[in-house]
């Protein structure tokens, strides 16, 4: 076994080898099926028993012209025998389908890593396409990698000869091919995805057949060739003990909400309009209409919201999913959701900006947006999940803290939490928060009229009460008009302007949030702290690992709420020399940092549409442990 | 992609709406907030038609919800003593759509004016009506901003001179009720502010209707665009103007009854005199004509002058409702398989860690 913190591989006796980690990069055309084909992957490493991250990499184009570098389609999976917190750096093991996924992905590949390609693609025209003057596969270009050429169009043709099925069809089979062989290479088990294809292709059982035919073809090529002369074993990793299941952030998303609607006991209208990478959230909500949820696919992001809105207010949970275009739409009325304090779920997953931007790519730069994006003062509640598996108790908290406090809430998921994936503890239903709510009932203006006043407020929380159409003698109205403290009727008096703009700010202030808290090993002797938010938790904690086993110890810390924050950060950040702050922005945290807290902290920022990788916040931590432990001396 | 026939049963419009033996007033609908629209605003005339007319539908108080925008109309919802919501620009029935398809229990109304539901709101408007969800739109048409003062709205007439512009209106108006047909609006009727009688029959119609209603309801504003529609109000001249319809009836009208409709070219109506087409040439009015055409060739008849004008219910051919077939959806689901979210949750591919 390997010693090193990072993984690594080690020789054994025989010729399997075991290793405590892989990085695989399956890398093809959009239309080679490198999704399918990571996502399979994936589900045998889960099934083993590995603990695993995942990072789909895919153009905006459906179908970019073929062969070309805009057309490339990459799945990256990283499974070890612990836990780990990325979906990997570099690739260990590149798959590349084509001339154009060699060459834009070869650059990520580590020195003496191995590169299989399929060589019928390698053709002249093909090379041409990408810009390629001379086969890379017969220069010396790729000498330092373990290069395995295979063919595996004509392979996968050869395996399909007798099925009958044209050469077209057969071609497409040619993913299985590279699954089967990258199966036998790692000592995959096969029936999950044998299974997996009868079912998928049940109505075609003769596709079925000879993507099974594929796969069992590029098992057997590994095992009677051998051209591989060793395989590799990554044992299961020892995570704490449970059923679990493998998850992506915009599935656990979509559960967390029907979870939130059981345990508040209300039905869910999803009210929402297309958009990637949010658009899986509706699609696997709109599968869940046995729990009461409604989806409502609307004409635009507006009326997604609005029908949303609408539905809370007759005592529903309104949800809308959206990525940050659509949140600028949406902005006007989740300033009528705060002024009229109705419970609404707003999911932002954020995607590369501004305008559309990059829509299938990764960056969390929306937060300023939800924490400012609408006229005057209009505070919101925000929360952002750290991995794919948090958005399920991440969706539970936005809805508590919507239910409670009467609010809309901002979640801010992003495009790599969302389409990445990862092992998920199942948790126990009996142990999830119970988030049922009381409606009024009665009249309660304190003047004694017997009316309903709607600006009532609980005294502990500043929520209003909930009264919902339907309710006899509660007859009220609310709207976008500035209303009086109290009975909500229309007031354009200025002093009572101050106190509810300031009652409504003291409601958000007051949402209560779990205190935040460090994890450090060194017991205290940490003097940096690093502190992130969303989905750099994995980048920044595998950092902080590798960092620590060089003898340096550093703090890390996340937000999972970004407004109102821990009520102990303040304490936090004062307690250490300096605070690294990585964002994939250009320092949104950080400058609400600064503004609140008065701490300058060191913010590192990256906007380059992809995770952070753990090597190059390795390398930022260390500057400043080591500048930090200089600037003492 | 496949497509499903729903096969969902037609109700009346407010079937699921709980009803009262209580006898109700027009005062029970007033709530206790000052009305402050300006002195001689036809809004006033609609909230009393609208006030009296409430209680013959008989149904509880806490059960009608009044949605609106923004506009001078908008304020419509807070001086009914009903649940209401006073939203934002041009999104009511967007809202009105996420209250009706949860809440069957709610006979849910939308106020709304020509700015608010024609501009900035137009593109709910089309899909509101386009799916049919059960709830009714009274679209007051005044031709003109109010609230903001006097700029020319979306069916102001062209070269109209106002503050926005001063060298005229380049503007082509739209036609609410072709609008509404051109998105298979399944009811669509027309009434004036001032024609109390006219107006409660086809707000009954409207309730009654399941499915979206879209009412224009012509409404004079005396600050900004006053007098927009005297020639309606003169009684000769609405005579010689005004072509009111009534379903199962030949259409006719003029002081002495001696104009009628008659179809002509290829598929529309116009007028003519009954002395040359005869009785027997004139169209019966039929609002359950399921293709929408000849509603549309109905609104037709008028124009932005006014010089025809139809009233009444242009069209009332029920279909589907979008709320009840997304709610027959939900429960069918619920039938097939019971709400588990436990093995939700947990699916099909798991592993134990002991």
């Amino acid at each position: 076994m390997s010693t090193n913190v990072d993984g690594g591989q080690s020789v054994a006796v025989s010729d399997v080898r075991k290793v405590d980690r892989v990085v695989i990069r399956f890398a093809g055309d959009s239309g080679d099926g490198m999704q399918l084909t990571g996502d399979r992957f994936t589900s045998e490493a889960a099934a083993f028993g590995n603990d695993l991250a995942t990072l789909p990499n895919f153009p905006a184009e459906i179908r970019a012209p073929q062969g070309t570098l805009p057309g490339v389609s990459s799945f990256q999976l990283h499974f070890a025998d612990y836990d780990i917190l990325t979906p990997g750096d570099r690739p260990d093991v590149l798959v590349a389908m084509n001339p154009a996924a060699l060459k834009a992905n070869i650059g990520d590949v580590p020195h003496g890593g191995t590169v299989i390609v399929n060589t019928d693609e390698f053709n002249k025209r093909n090379l041409a396409k990408v810009g390629y003057e001379s086969n890379p596969l017969e220069d010396d270009s790729l000498d330092k990698f373990q290069l395995h050429q295979v063919a595996m169009g004509t392979l996968t043709q050869g395996a399909l000869a007798d099925t009958g099925l044209g050469k077209k069809d057969a071609d497409r089979c040619k993913n299985m091919f590279a699954l089967g062989l990258l199966s036998w290479m790692y000592h995959r088990p096969t029936e999950g995805t044998e299974r997996f294809l009868r079912e998928k292709f049940g109505k075609k059982p003769e596709l079925a057949e000879a993507n099974i035919l594929a796969f069992r073809a590029g098992w057997n090529y590994g095992e009677t060739t051998e051209a591989f002369s060793v395989t590799y074993e990554v044992a299961p990793a020892k995570l704490a003990q449970g059923t679990y299941r493998q998850i992506t952030g915009n599935t656990a998303l979509a559960y967390g909400v029907v979870a939130a609607g059981q345990q508040a006991k209300l039905p869910v209208l999803v009210g929402t309009y297309p958009i990637t990478p949010a658009s899986d959230v509706l699609h696997e909500l709109s599968k869940h209409k046995n729990f009461g949820i409604l989806t409502f696919q609307a004409e635009d992001e507006i009326a997604g919201i609005g029908a949303a809105l609408g539905a809370s207010y007759g005592g529903a949970l309104g949800v809308t999913s959206t990525s940050g275009p659509g949140v600028a739409l949406k902005s006007e009325t989740i300033g009528l959701g705060v002024m009229t304090e109705l419970p609404l779920v707003v999911i932002d997953v954020q995607r590369g900006g501004p305008s559309t931007g990059l829509p299938t790519k990764t960056e969390q730069a929306d937060l300023l947006q939800a924490m400012f994006g609408r006229n005057s003062e209009s505070p919101v509640p925000i929360v952002a999940p750290c991995s794919p598996a948090d958005c399920f108790d991440i969706a539970l908290e936005a809805t508590r803290i919507a239910l409670t406090y009467r609010t809309p809430v901002l979640l801010l998921s992003d495009g790599a939490i969302a389409n990445g994936s990862e092992p998920w503890l199942i948790p126990d239903v009996a142990d999830l928060p119970d988030l049922s709510v009381r409606f009024a009932t009665e009249p309660n203006a304190p003047d004694g009229s017997g009316e309903f006043w709607p600006y009532v407020r609980d005294p502990e929380t500043l929520a209003r009460e909930w009264a919902i159409p339907g309710t006899a003698d509660l007859q009220h109205r609310i709207g976008g008009l500035e209303k009086q403290d109290g009975s909500g009727n229309i007031s354009y008096d200025p002093d009572n302007h101050d106190k509810m703009v300031r009652l409504r700010q003291a409601k958000i202030d007051g949402v209560t949030v779990p205190d935040l808290t460090v994890d450090d090993p060194s017991n205290g002797e940490a003097r940096v702290l690093a502190l992130g938010w969303g989905s750099s938790f994995g980048p920044i904690g595998a950092a902080c690992r590798r960092v620590r086993a060089r003898g340096m110890p550093i703090a890390q810390a996340h937000l999972r709420h970004l407004n109102p924050l821990p009520a102990n950060l303040g304490d936090v950040l004062a307690s250490y020399d300096r605070v690294v702050v990585p964002e994939m922005n250009l320092g949104q945290l950080a400058l609400l940092l600064r503004a609140r807290y008065l701490v300058d902290v060191v913010s590192y920022t990256k906007v380059a549409g992809l995770p952070f990788k753990a090597e190059e916040l390795q390398g930022v931590f260390t500057d400043i442990v080591t500048g930090a432990k200089e600037t003492k001396a | 992609m496949t497509a499903i026939d729903l096969g969902l049963p037609q109700l009346g419009g407010l079937a699921d709406v709980p009803t009262t033996d209580e006898p109700q007033k027009a005062k029970d609908y007033k709530s206790d907030q000052e009305v402050r629209w300006c002195p001689g605003c036809g809004d006033y005339i609609v909230l009393n038609a609208v006030q009296a007319f409430l209680p013959e539908l008989g149904l509880k108080r806490e059960n009608i919800v009044f949605v609106s925008g923004i506009g001078c109309s908008s304020r419509f919802p807070y001086y009914l003593n009903t649940y209401g919501m006073h939203s934002i620009h041009g999104r009511a029935p967007a809202i009105a759509t996420g209250l009706a398809v949860t809440r069957p229990d709610l006979s849910v109304w939308v106020v709304t004016g020509d700015g608010d539901a024609l501009s900035i709101g137009g593109n709910h408007l089309i899909h509101t009506l386009r799916r049919n969800v059960n709830l009714k739109i009274l679209l007051f048409n005044n031709r003109i901003y109010g609230l903001t003062k006097g700029q020319y709205s979306p069916t102001s007439e062209e070269g109209k001179v106002t503050k926005s512009t001063p060298m005229g209106s380049l503007d082509h108006p739209f036609n609410p009720i072709s609008l509404a047909l051109g998105a298979e609006a399944t009811f669509v009727a027309r009434a004036l502010d001032s024609d109390k009688k006219g107006l409660t029959e086809v707000l009954r119609q409207a309730a009654e209707h399941r499915g979206s209603a879209l009412v224009e309801i012509y409404q004079n504003c005396p600050i900004f665009n006053d007098g927009a529609f005297d020639v309606l109000k003169d009684r000769d001249e609405a005579a010689r103007r005004i072509i009111p319809l009534t379903d199962g009836e030949p259409i006719r009208f003029g002081p002495d009854g001696e104009y009628g409709v008659v179809r002509s070219g290829f598929g529309g109506l116009d007028v003519a005199k009954v002395s040359e087409v005869g009785e027997e040439g004139l169209v019966v009015h039929d609002a359950t004509t399921d293709d929408p055409t000849y509603a549309f060739a109905l609104s037709r008849l008028g124009d932005q002058a006014l010089t025809h004008t139809v009233t009444g219910v242009f069209r009332n051919a029920p279909r589907t409702t979008y709320d009840d077939a997304a709610r027959a959806q939900t429960a069918q689901a619920a039938e097939a398989k019971p709400a588990d979210l436990q093995s939700l949750i947990r699916g099909n591919d798991t592993w134990t860690v002991s």
